[in-house]
């Protein structure tokens, strides 16, 4: 493999971690209020506290995939991240500013007792877990979808530059791909919760995990047609049939009460989905819409000096960073029940 | 405004309002770990209380340093499209490691010594607090590598047919000279801010005490940290003098015009005579003719050459230089190669003075905290505020100094800053982001500053022996 197709693949892994790993703590956030149940105040919120917990010490970790990718995209294709970036400009803005509240919601809520405090983090919360996936979602289908595009050229270089508007990343099949992210996203996440949680929250999260597994394979099945007819290769056919079978098994292990396969196999579909994106997209790195030009691969890449700088740089410390990643969910195996919760941080429910 | 100064203007709001955090977050972090490992080692109550209390105060601090960050890592593309595409083979290997060695190594080991409490084996715990300060470190030396290539860039080539820089050799790039000097006063200047805060919380509790008659465990603490706080600021503030001589020496050599412009010296001196350094300037930063009422006589030739009478070069000189190297190239032409003086001039002494501020005050406290001492005097409080905030804020002026006294370059003497700028993003998106980050920072920083003080006034917990949790038992530590 030349090294454009080394870092072509590694792309891929890191939005595949990024995906199944913040996939899961996107579907507790949205899953805050249907899994908090119909109880007390008090009751809700330390229902709230058990799920956040589990995604406690593992959320910032799971983003750092997000901008390793970005940093990687940076390095290895610095038209490509240029091209993207400076593209989906208010689109790209509304993602930092959903991610920016929804992490304060998560650093700050537990901060402060007071009801008013706890409802607008909460709020910043459940909102950025169901807008950020989505917008992440449209913003891979448009790169597959395509996008349109000019071509320039620097040097010899042939590259492209984006020169729609706004408007014209909200196709359609864009708008289909970033819902069946999302609704995915819930899935993974129910099935995270049943796995990392005793009691209520666990058997009310497998009930959801059912419905939100048929919602998203009805979805998955849609986007991956839709794709499929216009970007469709026999690989690709395959990756996608194979996520789509991940996501029915995924469902028939959750209904027999199998948590650790269920979620499993919502990792894999997510893991999946991408890399049939991705194998729709070679060798372009994104896809121009209609006659507009593609911004091939080898246009984007860096020099291969940096390319392989940047692959000893990854096969040293890769390795060193999941080891300590698996070790701190290791750390943090245990199933959680609202027994578990200390109240230091509960919600003060008499009026302030 | 043009899209170019739109983009500037952002790029300076939100970076140097990530800079407010980025010092704190580095400072704080070791003082933390180091409160933590001193209780393991000691068995001494109070020392794990501080690392708790200092511990609460980092991660408020931290989630804004996290938020802010985020955005920084898309900017580059966002607005300065151009840019990345022609250094991106340089610039961008930095940042993708800075992503994979750092912010994971901070965020990982972050949620383990929040939520490791009764988790963890407590040695193992309170190394994790030290692996997040690494990972900090690390991460400004990924970021100060990237910036100092803008500075001086080495260790590449350009690449003739394709017109982009390429990388000819990183350790090179890793080990750019500027680079060597500003790492250090960079950390310095962090442990400066960590040591600042520290010891102004430890003497406002301190006080705090004394008035209302707490407990004397608690005053044997804070006064601890106060005085802790106090030996940093005036370690590092000695760290942060001399590493800044040192950078003044590189820059000299390497960027001439940008002590030309924050010396204000216009005309090179004659052959023979020596530099003298301006405290003081009332007028002229504008003009030819600069009136400059505070002069010490040689001390900017010892500065910028290490020599008193070593020759420093004047602007006028500089610029009719670069005209004739760099007019011609359409990456390279500018109007003025000129930085905007009274900018560099003042960001420049502002820097240094909050410095020698922070450690007269540090001198100050361990003078007045002497044997059982408390200055209780009233004016007191104002230094407790004045001396957190002046440190920050140095930063911020050796940012905008190094930055501003950088133009027209983004790349120096490789890519002027208007060519760097985005073609395809309109007037109207960067209005419509510069205000949306403004405004969200703004009510950010409100949030922030509230809690940071209610946790401050809370002041630090009662002693709890840490135990390890068993399976059944409730957590020590959850949301
Ligand atoms: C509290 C913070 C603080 C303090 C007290 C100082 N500095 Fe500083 N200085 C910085 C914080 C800083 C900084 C924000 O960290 C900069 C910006 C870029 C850099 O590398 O460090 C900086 C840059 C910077 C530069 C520019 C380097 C360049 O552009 O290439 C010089 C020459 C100095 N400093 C010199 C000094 C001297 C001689 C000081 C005191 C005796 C001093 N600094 C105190
Ligand atoms: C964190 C500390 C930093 C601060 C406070 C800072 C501040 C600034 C300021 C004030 C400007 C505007 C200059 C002007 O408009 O004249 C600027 C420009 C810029 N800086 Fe920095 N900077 C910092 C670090 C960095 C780093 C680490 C990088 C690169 C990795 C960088 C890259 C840039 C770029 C690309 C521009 C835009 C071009 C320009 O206007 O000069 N800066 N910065
Ligand atoms: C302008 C270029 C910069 C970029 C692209 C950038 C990027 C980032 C990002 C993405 C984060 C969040 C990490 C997380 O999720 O944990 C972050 C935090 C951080 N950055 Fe920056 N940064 C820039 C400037 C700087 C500079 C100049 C320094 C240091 C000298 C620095 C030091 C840090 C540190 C120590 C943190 C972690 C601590 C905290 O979150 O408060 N950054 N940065």
């Amino acid at each position: 493999m030349d090294l454009i197709t080394v870092w072509f693949v590694l792309l891929a892994v890191l939005w595949t971690g990024y995906l199944v790993l913040e996939g899961f703590d996107f579907g507790v956030g949205m899953l805050l209020p249907v899994l908090e149940g119909k109880g007390t105040e008090r009751e809700r919120d330390t229902k709230r506290r058990t799920m956040l917990t589990t995604i406690g010490p593992h959320w910032d970790g799971n983003e750092v995939w997000l901008l390793t990718a970005g940093g990687a995209t940076f390095a290895a294709f610095p038209h490509w991240y240029a091209t993207m970036f400076s593209g989906m400009y208010l689109a790209l803005l509304l993602l930092l500013v959903t991610l920016i509240l929804r992490n304060m919601g998560l650093e700050y809520r537990h901060k402060r007792t007071d009801r008013e405090w706890v409802r607008r983090w909460d709020l910043a919360i459940v909102g950025g877990s169901f807008i950020a996936p989505f917008l992440v979602g449209v913003a891979l289908t448009n790169l597959v979808a395509g996008l349109p595009m000019t071509e320039h050229t620097m040097g010899t270089t042939k590259y492209t530059e984006f020169d729609g508007s706004l408007l014209s990343l909200l196709t359609p099949v864009a708008l289909l791909g970033g819902l069946t992210v999302t609704v995915l996203c819930v899935a993974h996440g129910a099935h995270f919760l049943a796995l990392k949680t005793t009691g209520e929250i666990r058997e009310q999260a497998r009930g959801i995990a059912t419905r939100a597994g048929l919602g998203s394979a009805v979805l998955a099945v849609v986007l991956f047609a839709a794709l499929g007819a216009q970007r469709g290769t026999t690989a690709a056919w395959v990756v996608m049939a194979v996520a789509a079978v991940a996501l029915l098994a995924a469902i028939a292990a959750n209904a027999k009460g199998a948590e650790g396969w269920a979620f499993a196999g919502t990792s894999a579909t997510l893991g999946l989905t991408v890399v049939s994106y991705f194998v729709m997209l070679s060798p372009n790195a994104i896809n121009g819409r209609g006659d507009s030009a593609d911004l091939t691969l080898a246009a984007a890449a860096s020099s291969p000096m940096t390319l392989t700088i940047m692959t000893w740089a990854a096969v040293v410390f890769t390795p060193i960073m999941l080891g300590y990643t698996v070790w701190s969910y290791w750390i943090f195996r245990r199933r959680l029940s609202v027994d578990h919760l200390p109240q230091q941080h509960a919600v003060a429910t008499e009026a302030h | 405004m043009d899209v170019l100064d739109l983009a500037r203007w952002q790029f300076a709001i939100t970076t140097v309002y990530h800079f407010f955090f980025v010092p704190i977050t580095i400072g704080l972090s070791a003082i933390v770990a180091w409160y933590h490992s001193r209780w393991i080692r000691t068995r001494n109550e109070e020392h794990l209380r501080m690392a708790k209390f200092l511990g609460k105060l980092f991660t408020i601090n931290f989630a804004l340093g996290l938020v802010t960050g985020i955005v920084q890592e898309f900017q580059f593309g966002m607005n300065w499209s151009t840019y990345s595409r022609f250094v991106g083979d340089i610039f961008g290997a930095p940042l993708a490691l800075e992503a994979l060695l750092a912010f994971f190594l901070e965020s990982t080991f972050l949620g383990l010594w929040i939520f490791g409490w009764g988790r963890i084996p407590e040695r193992l715990h309170a190394a994790t607090m030290w692996i997040v300060h690494i990972g900090t470190v690390l991460s400004a030396y990924f970021i100060l590598a990237a910036n100092s290539f803008m500075q001086h860039p080495v260790g590449y080539r350009i690449n003739e047919t394709t017109g982009r820089a390429e990388m000819a050799d990183f350790w090179a790039v890793l080990t750019n000279p500027v680079q060597l000097v500003a790492f250090p006063h960079v950390i310095t200047a962090c442990y400066l801010v960590g040591g600042a805060l520290v010891m102004a919380v430890g003497l406002h509790k301190l006080r705090q005490n004394q008035t209302k008659g707490g407990p004397s465990a608690d005053r044997r603490m804070y006064r601890h940290a106060a005085r802790l706080g106090a030996v940093v600021v005036l370690v590092a503030g000695m760290g942060v003098a001399i590493s800044g001589d040192l950078q003044g020496k590189v820059m000299t050599e390497v960027q001439p015009m940008k002590m030309a412009a924050a010396e204000a010296l216009y005309d090179t001196p004659p052959a023979g005579e020596c530099a003298p350094f301006s405290v003081l300037t009332v007028a002229g930063l504008g003009g030819e003719d600069p009136k400059h009422v505070i002069e010490i006589p040689c001390l900017l030739s010892f500065l910028g050459t290490g020599s008193f009478d070593g020759q420093v070069r004047g602007i006028a000189d500089l610029e009719a230089e670069y005209r004739a190297s760099f007019g011609d190239d359409e990456l390279t032409q500018a109007n003025t190669y000129v930085p905007p003086i009274a900018m560099t001039y003042w960001n420049f002494r502002l820097m240094m003075a909050t410095g020698f501020f922070a450690m007269a005050v540090g001198a100050w406290v361990l003078w007045a905290t002497r044997k059982d001492r408390i200055p209780m005097q009233r004016w007191v409080f104002g230094i407790i505020v004045l001396t957190p905030i002046a440190t920050v804020l140095g930063h911020s002026f050796g940012w905008i100094f190094t930055e501003v006294g950088r133009q027209p370059w983004v790349v120096f003497g490789e890519m002027a800053t208007h060519t760097a700028v985005s073609p395809s993003v309109g007037t109207a998106d960067v209005w419509t982001s510069m205000l949306v980050f403004t405004a969200l920072y703004g009510g950010l920083a409100v949030v922030e500053v509230r809690l940071l003080l209610d946790y401050i006034r809370r002041g630090a917990e009662p002693f709890e022996a840490p135990r390890l949790v068993e399976d059944d038992q409730p957590l020590e530590f959850s949301y």
